[in-house]
């Protein structure tokens, strides 16, 4: 990999957004990356927008991701997933939950999918993340984790399956790590 | 050495393990509250005594005694703490420390999760002559607060360790020690009033003795070349010197525009090794400053010019902001406007987008307090505080009147209610009414005020994170505690009229409101229901 690798991961507070974050460092880590990411808790975090940015490669020195340099964003929410096009490079792959989280005079859903799809460019993928997790395995929480699994199963993310689940084993906790492990490799059959 | 990925404010926990500290004290904010509570979570296994003062100068205070009774001590708060404990941090740099002292500060540029000002807590460190070190990333969170104890044992200072929420809530891969398990320490105290009471004409002669250690540190300083210069593999042309998290982000600059620079990284804040700034600004035309909000270092390098290099040119916030953070795209713009490089500025703008701003969780019990009050006291003004009551100030509820500072609705409200003949409420949470809300009530109620206190308690200090507080009966340890009662604390303080009330029935807060508002003595109404996130969690 000649550049890092950057990843913006957004949503809203209480998503799960820090967890991603934790994997995704893991699996970098194992494959011998250098990484760094920055994390936003606290007010922001009050069903405010997450905005959380990964870096992984030879050698990383800022933890954020400069505006039109991200590789990846994930959005665990429409809204907050439009909200952060303005990072994506032009061959941005842009992966985002179908789910609405909403807000005082927020944008009806239509709207949001035909501004992305004109804001997104070619690699747009609109999952129905929380729907799937939520008739699958019961728990729409962990469709974060489905985004993830499924950035890894798309080769959105040049890191390795294996690093994931070696991530997941590692990060956690006892038990909600069966949940977390289908929730990743139920994207594989996406 | 062992690898492991950790937050900033984690590394600094390691690091002060690593370093053996015996006592730990602190008040949670963000973004430094990660500190105190991964300390909980390890205080046992390596006989470590931690404790959530009920605010930071309590806290620091706490820290003052156990380093006088020969233990070592760190203390971790917010930007904001270090005003509230201010007082006692003066005086702890004219007695010195006897054990090993870290204190940690948290600033927030950009005001990520801070309401009240955009402090640049390097200023403290001129006013206390206290030596302050700031990390750019974990592996320093680790490594300085290593050096923060080994400067604080050498020249018996306590040093301030300055992280910003880029620093603390960054993570990466950080090499330390592992450190085996410790038994708990006892110290013992040994009467010393020469070095422990700050009393004149003694304070003179402390002071004195103080500027001397600092001129020993920066000795130290230059000596163990605690501020390094990184060199570029061709001939710099230019010189940049950089703090904090700015360091990182002049690095991706000169990575990105391909540029060769010196850099010169200020580890150790205060007191400033002149002569190594002196050398290094001696080679160049140009030197760039790269420092978040205020501009302490540009103007320390525009001094030592006058007597290193006339000619040298001073770039920094004449080409970076003094407000917000910086990122690397900031310092790209910056070093292309100095160099001559070209740089195409990012031109995408953000979509213009409907904010999504904090608001009340689901179940939350202020969702029945904000609502009741605009209906019932539209004409009312409204004091609000800090923690998840301040949302009060955002919509749909919009009843904030004024927001300040830890426990401030109260100590304003009680200057509104003298000034006017309007009604007053003054609303705080249970965390603020132990932090700072105490004297304020006991102020209102001796000057002969009127405001309504409502104060919310839900029963946790909840915006940083869930940290429990005095009045629920446990430690920050876990241990069971006494319960201290705000409507007794209130009573003790003189106030007549006080209700506690569940918000089972609306109507029951409604006629409270009512009624205290026509009195003309203090008053209290306690809302005591649980924070929902913290009743969900505890059903689980």
């Amino acid at each position: 990999m000649e550049n890092n690798f950057n990843i913006i991961i957004s949503g809203v507070g209480g998503q799960g957004v820090i967890t991603l974050i934790s994997l995704i460092d893991q699996a970098a880590l194992i494959e011998g990356y250098d990484l760094k990411s920055s994390e936003l808790h606290g007010l922001s975090q009050r069903g405010g927008s997450v905005l959380t940015h990964v870096r992984f490669g030879k050698k990383v020195y800022s933890p954020l991701v400069e505006r039109g340099q991200a590789d990846l964003i994930i959005g665990l929410e429409l809204l907050e997933g439009l909200r952060t096009l303005n990072f994506a490079n032009k061959d941005a792959a842009v992966l985002i939950n179908k789910y609405i989280f909403p807000v005082l005079g927020g944008l009806p859903r239509e709207e949001i999918i035909k501004k992305l799809n004109e804001t997104a460019g070619k690699k747009l993928y609109l999952i129905e993340a929380s729907e799937i997790c939520k008739e699958k395995l019961e728990k729409e929480v962990v469709s974060g984790i489905y985004l993830l699994g499924y950035a890894c199963y798309k080769r959105l993310i040049p890191l390795k399956e294996g690093s994931f689940l070696k991530a997941i084993e590692k990060l956690i906790p006892e038990k909600y790590l069966d949940l977390n492990k289908k929730a990743f490799q139920l994207a594989k059959q996406a | 050495m062992i690898k492991r990925i950790l937050l900033g404010d984690e590394a600094i926990v390691q690091g002060a393990l690593e370093s053996g500290v015996d006592f730990v004290s602190g008040y949670p904010g963000c973004p430094s509250a990660e500190i105190g509570e991964e300390f909980f979570k390890i205080a046992k296994k390596n006989g470590i005594y931690a404790e959530w003062s009920v605010n930071e100068k309590v806290a620091l205070e706490a820290a003052i005694g156990a380093s006088f009774s020969g233990l070592k001590s760190l203390v971790n708060m917010k930007s904001f703490g270090l005003n509230v404990c201010s007082d006692s941090l003066l005086p702890l740099a004219y007695t010195g420390t006897k054990a090993g002292m870290v204190i940690v500060v948290a600033d927030d540029p950009s005001c990520w999760s801070s309401a009240q000002s955009e402090q640049d807590s390097r200023g403290y460190a001129y006013l206390s002559h206290i030596p302050m070190l700031e990390p750019s990333d974990p592996q320093e969170c680790r490594d300085f607060t290593k050096l923060g104890f080994k400067i604080s044992e050498k020249f018996n200072v306590p040093v301030i360790l300055r992280i910003t929420t880029r620093t603390a809530h960054q993570r990466m891969p950080v090499s330390f020690n592992e450190t085996g398990k410790r038994t708990t320490k006892t110290g013992e105290f040994i009467k010393n009033p020469r070095q422990f009471s700050t009393m004149p004409p003694r304070t003179m002669e402390m002071k004195k003795e103080l500027l001397e250690k600092l001129e020993k540190i920066k000795a130290y300083a230059e000596k163990l070349n605690i501020n390094p210069i990184i060199k570029p593999q061709k001939p710099a042309k230019i010189g940049i010197v950089a703090s904090g998290v700015a360091y990182l982000y002049v690095m991706e600059a000169l990575k990105e525009l391909k540029i060769d620079a010196a850099v010169l990284k200020i580890n150790l804040f205060y007191p400033l090794a002149e002569k190594s700034i002196s050398k290094f600004i001696k080679g160049f035309k140009k030197v760039l400053v790269a420092e978040e909000l205020d501009s302490y270092l540009e103007k320390e390098i525009n001094a030592v010019a006058k007597n290193a290099n006339l000619k040298l040119q001073i770039f920094g916030k004449n080409l970076l902001p003094e407000t917000g953070e910086l990122d690397a795209e900031k310092i790209c713009a910056a070093l292309a406007n100095i160099t001559g490089k070209e740089f195409k500025a990012n031109t995408i703008k953000p979509l213009s987008l409907p904010k999504r701003t904090a608001r009340l969780c689901e179940g939350c019990p202020y969702w029945l307090v904000f609502p009741a009050l605009k209906r019932i006291a539209p004409e009312a003004i409204f004091g609000g505080d800090i923690g998840c009551n301040m949302i009060a100030g955002l919509g749909p509820h919009n009843i904030q009147d004024y927001l300040f500072s830890m426990g401030a609705s109260l100590g304003i409200s009680h200057g509104v209610k003298k000034s006017t003949n309007q009604k007053v409420i003054s609303i705080m949470g249970d965390g603020t009414f132990f932090h700072a809300g105490m004297p304020a009530l006991v102020n209102a109620v001796y000057n002969k005020s009127s405001p309504l206190v409502v104060i919310l308690d839900n029963r946790i200090t909840a915006m940083t994170g869930h940290q429990p507080n005095p009045g629920m009966g446990k430690t920050g340890l876990g241990q069971d505690t006494e319960e201290l009662k705000i409507e007794d604390i209130a009573k003790a303080c003189g106030v007549k009229y006080i209700k506690v009330l569940d918000l089972a029935n609306a109507k029951e807060f409604e006629d409270a409101v009512k009624e205290f508002l026509e009195k003309d003595e203090v008053s209290v109404i306690i809302c005591r229901k649980i924070c929902a996130l913290l009743e969900r969690r505890q059903k689980i």
